[in-house]
């Protein structure tokens, strides 16, 4: 059997948080009253016109110089036909030939290094409307009785994003868009939950025998709402693939839907004409030509980005662990801890686990009495360690207090303890001698009590262990 | 005529003034309008219908039904919007209120303003009140006629190839196409979005340059006006020392001219030199022979999209089928009539798969070389001069069975349209007893040249532009 | 530049326009005139010639960011031939 290479680009579209929509102002935002939000323009009215939102061209820049794209001197609407209940106008307003962003590229890291995944455009659009499909047998839209329509998310800004076919497996797929998505956010352009649909993935999968250069017929996976369905859609459409070849077939160019539940992929039907979409100019709009001074000033404002700080951060610790730290926003707090004095894989690890679960705010954490805690977290009592990053967060927070709370391994402190709690359960003592050995825990938890958490369990245990010994 | 103004000859100017000195009220005038309206337009059928007086301050005026009004229907000739009610007014009809107008009604159009005569409109032809055998030409042929018949002292109508200036002519008014850009679209039902322009018909041509006065202007509701660079002048003086007319040889060797049009519009350039304009033949040459070809690839493109909303979702007629596809493609075979869908088909092809560069996009390109040739046709002259229409007003359903022959009335409008320029359509004379407009084609934002010269031919030819039969 | 029927009846799908065979009929031979009219375009040579999409050079027409009145749902729905609740009715998409 030859091996195959998987071949996957991803058509990725994201919502922008902009206060209202692409070319009107009504307000973009969930959980309002069906068609609450709208007017003559997203509602395609007779004679009304687009206005584009100026945000959300500032935005679709920052993105593009986010991905080290071309930023273009002349982005152009064009109009996008087709028909159906969601689009209003019978068309969608969307860059295309001359789109605002061209050839970027972002950086994946992967254990086995580093792979550049090109952005072959950014661009801006609308967003569709809301069908509600409504009886029949499921609510979906085959067999449906009827279909009701809600207008409010119709033009909402929208940026596609369209990779190159650089990415070789779902996971790097998957790594690709956790790195994607927390570039948007740290933008602050939009909040990018799948769940919510403020990003959308669409994949485009092929399949070649390894060392082929060769593009072989591909399929669109649409339809997957996490990053894990994305991974596992991917995979099972390889797989389907390879199938489909070894077997001495071809692969047929289709759209396929991803079915959360069952895991299996259902191809779409094909119309006919479905894709002549006869773009053209869009002659209501004016072309966009973003000023120097304002790509500058874009440019400026750029935070340093994930890819290059995950760059950093792995100059001191595995790909994993950065990957961790920068995804989940932390690869800051983590930098001043180090930088406080805490070693790297063990801030890493309180920081990525214990912090996290502790609920506490990276942003409110003070690096330096963080790094005190990491660096004591061998010699206080679990417990208070816990305890002590639970408040870490709090306005004033001093490390000083848990620190005092140092273990006493002293076994001249221990030993008189020991021997009282071993005299004052003379039962259990017997119990334990006649060869109930589960009890040794009673006896240490009985220490632990006695010195209010503050004994070591090790030096407890042995001291117990010896104590009791017949 | 129970009325207390005769509107027949009445200009906007003098309307104005009749109110202002308090003789007329608002109200009256609306009133004696309505009144010319019930006696003269079963004839003329020039409106779809009209309003009462709406407590306005100021004189009356007529809408074409393409302009959106806030509560009143709004079909654009054709029955896909039967019913329709806009919420919302137009960008000029609120220009135009708050001005102190008061809306007259809403004037017949061919279907999506697509025709040169009127004949397109759903809702039956409107007639030229000069012979109501003859249209009164299109697609603004209910504004010209409303004009022309003492209907309403002045009115707007929609150019997108020639649908204002056509008709002025045609009907003996005065009628504007403004520089594209100046004039907002914002509530007119598009037909060509890079073509469309709001323009004034009235009785003179200080009238329609006060009513662009009023309607131009940048408007933050469409990305496409621009300031206009000067204001509006309303123009005095009867002589044009030093004015620069070019007259493009191709335009006046087209055998479509008819001869009667031909010695009117002769007799016209050697009255503009009488009255100090120095005239010198110009070339346009691409201008006459591509203009049409180019126009009727571009236009239909875009009104194939604009015309993609009307679905029968959101508003307008509808006829239901099994299916939403069913239903649309119902509604829209249902709701149409011949021109729209002529001009769908024909758009929807140009822009298809595989034939977009040879037909959409070669036409862009040949409307680059027209831009640039009337560029370089206003680096010698301040104002170029055609005829307006290649005939008078011809007999209606002459040309109803023939497309191509229908779209050959605006072969002399159309290619200024499509560079973006102002053309101004003034009476120039009569040919067999009907008017003969002179158009005169100015470089962007060359409104007030057009004005002047306008004014200073009306001046000197003083026509009883009153048709006879209304005498 | 004559055009096919089956060329029409593409069209009339992707223009969502249920044509009657007489109207079939007649666009064909329509077209086919028209489109014979307008292939004049192809006569020249435009090679190195830019397309002009809009007659105006205006750039940069955008508004800022600021939330305005939407409609109220009377106006919303005031002209939809079928509304249930809040929301336009139409009949199943397929
Ligand atoms: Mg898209
Ligand atoms: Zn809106």
């Amino acid at each position: 059997m030859s091996t195959w290479e998987p071949v996957i680009g991803l058509e990725i579209h994201v919502q922008l948080k902009t206060r209202t929509k692409m070319f009107c102002r009504c307000r973009v935002g969930f959980g309002a009253e069906e068609n609450s939000q709208t007017c003559p323009v997203c509602l395609g009215f007779p004679g009304a016109l687009p206005v584009p939102n100026r945000t959300a061209i500032e935005w679709v820049v920052k993105l593009g110089l986010a991905l080290g794209c071309e930023i273009a001197e002349r982005a152009v609407f064009a109009r996008k036909n087709y028909f159906y209940p969601d689009l209003s106008k019978g068309y969608q307003i969307s860059q295309y030939d001359l789109p605002s962003c061209v050839n970027g590229n972002m950086i994946v890291s992967l254990a086995e290094g580093q792979h550049e995944i090109g952005i072959v455009r950014a661009h801006l659009e609308e967003d569709a409307a809301k069908n509600v499909h409504v009886g029949g047998r499921t609510g979906r839209i085959g067999g449906a009785e009827y279909t009701l329509v809600d207008y409010n998310r119709g033009g909402t800004p929208l940026v596609e994003i369209v990779t190159a076919p650089d990415l070789h497996s779902a996971e790097e797929a998957k790594r690709f868009l956790q790195l994607l998505r927390q570039t948007i956010v740290e933008l602050g352009i939009s909040d990018a939950e799948m769940e919510k649909g403020t990003l959308r993935v669409d994949a485009n999968v092929s399949v070649r025998p390894a060392g082929s250069e060769v593009l072989r017929t591909r399929s669109e996976i649409k339809n997957m709402n996490s990053f894990t369905h994305i991974a596992r859609g991917i995979d099972a459409e390889v797989a389907r693939q390879i199938e489909v070849w070894e077997s001495g077939g071809e692969v047929e160019q289709h759209t396929y839907d991803f079915d959360v539940g069952s895991g299996a992929l259902t191809a779409r039907r094909t119309k006919e004409e479905a894709d002549d979409y006869r773009y053209f100019p869009e002659p209501d709009l004016a072309p966009v030509e973003p000023p120097a001074e304002l790509v500058d000033r874009l440019r400026f404002e750029l935070p340093e980005l994930p890819a290059a700080r995950i760059a950093r951060v792995m100059k001191k610790l595995d790909h994993d662990r950065a990957l961790v730290l920068v995804t989940g926003g932390l690869d800051r707090l983590w930098e001043a801890t180090v930088a406080a004095g805490a070693d790297g894989v063990a801030a890493s690890n309180v920081i990525a686990n214990q912090l996290v679960a502790s609920g506490a705010r990276p942003g409110a954490v003070d690096p330096t009495e963080l790094a005190k805690l990491v660096d004591a977290r061998e010699r206080i009592p679990r417990a208070t360690f816990a305890e002590a990053l639970g408040k870490i967060g709090d306005h004033g927070f001093s490390a000083e207090p848990y620190l005092a709370m140092e273990s006493v391994s002293d076994t001249s402190e221990l030993e008189p303890i020991v021997d009282a709690v071993i005299a004052a359960n003379s039962a259990q003592v017997e119990q334990y001698r006649g060869g109930k050995e589960g009890l040794l825990g009673f006896f240490v938890g009985q220490v632990m009590k006695e010195t209010k958490g503050r004994a070591d369990p090790r030096v407890v245990n042995e001291l117990v262990r010896a104590r009791l010994a017949p | 005529m129970s009325a207390v103004v005769d509107t027949l000859r009445l200009t906007a100017e003098e309307a104005l003034a009749l109110v202002e000195r308090g003789d007329v009220s608002p109200a009256e005038l609306h009133a004696a309008y309505l009144d010319a309206i019930g006696e003269r337009d079963a004839e003329l059928h020039a409106y779809l219908r009209t309003v009462e007086y709406d407590g306005a301050t100021s004189i009356p005026i007529a809408l074409k039904d393409v302009i959106s009004t806030k509560g009143l229907e709004t079909t654009a000739g054709s029955r896909i919007l039967e019913g329709y009610v806009p919420v919302f007014d137009a960008t000029v009809t609120s220009r135009c209120r708050q001005a102190g107008l008061s809306v007259l009604g809403k004037t017949n159009t061919d279907e999506f303003a697509m025709g040169s005569s009127t004949e397109n409109s759903a809702y039956g032809p409107s007639r030229n009140p000069w012979d109501p055998a003859r249209v009164p030409g299109g697609s603004g042929g209910g504004t010209a006629a409303a004009v022309s018949a003492g209907l309403a002292p002045w009115g707007l109508g929609s150019d997108t190839g020639g649908s204002v200036k056509q008709p002025s002519a045609l009907c003996g008014n005065v009628g504007l196409r403004p520089t594209y850009g100046t004039v907002s679209r914002y509530g007119i039902v598009a037909f060509a979005s890079s073509l469309d322009q709001v323009g004034p018909v009235a009785k003179t041509v200080r009238d329609v340059a006060l009513l662009y006065r009023i309607v131009s202007g940048r408007d933050p509701a469409d990305s496409t006006t621009v300031e206009l660079s000067e204001p509006v002048e309303l123009p005095t003086s009867e002589r044009l020392d030093g004015l620069r007319v070019g007259v493009p040889r191709q335009a006046v060797a087209l055998e479509a001219i008819e001869p009667g049009v031909r010695a009117a519009f002769h007799s016209s350039l050697a009255l503009l030199g009488e009255l100090g304009a120095e005239l010198d033949e110009c070339d346009l040459p691409l201008s006459f022979d591509y203009g049409m070809p180019c126009y009727y690839l571009i236009a239909p493109a875009e009104a194939s999209s604009n015309l993609a909303r009307y679905d029968g979702v959101r508003y307008g007629r509808r006829s239901d089928g099994a299916t939403y596809r069913e239903t649309v493609e119902r509604t829209r075979d249902d709701g149409f009539g011949d021109e729209p869908k002529r001009r769908i088909m024909l758009g929807t092809y140009a822009l298809s798969a595989g034939y977009y560069d040879a037909y959409y996009g070669q036409a862009q390109k040949v409307r680059t070389l027209l831009v640039r040739e009337h560029a370089a046709a206003f680096e010698r002259f301040d104002v170029l001069a055609t005829p307006t229409s290649p005939t008078v007003a011809f007999p209606l359903g002459d040309k109803a069975a023939d497309p191509l022959a229908m779209y050959a009335c605006d072969l002399l409008t159309i290619p200024s349209c499509l560079a973006g320029l102002p053309g101004l359509s003034v009476p120039c004379g009569f040919s067999e007893g009907l008017p003969v407009g002179l158009q005169l084609v100015g470089p962007q934002f060359g409104e007030n040249a057009l004005f002047r010269a306008g004014h200073a031919v009306e001046r000197a030819l003083e026509l009883d532009l009153v048709p006879e039969r209304l005498r | 530049m004559a055009i096919s029927r089956d060329q029409v009846l593409y069209v009339a799908k992707l223009a969502r326009l249920e044509l009657g065979e007489d109207e079939l009929e007649r666009l064909t031979s329509e077209l086919g005139a028209i489109l014979d009219a307008v292939s004049k375009v192809s006569e020249l040579d435009l090679a190195d010639v830019p397309p002009t999409s809009h007659p105006l050079a205006v750039v940069n027409a955008w508004a800022a960011d600021e939330p305005r009145d939407s409609l109220p749902l009377e106006d919303v729905v005031r002209n939809a031939p079928a509304v249930e609740g809040r929301m336009f009715r139409v009949p199943p998409t397929t």
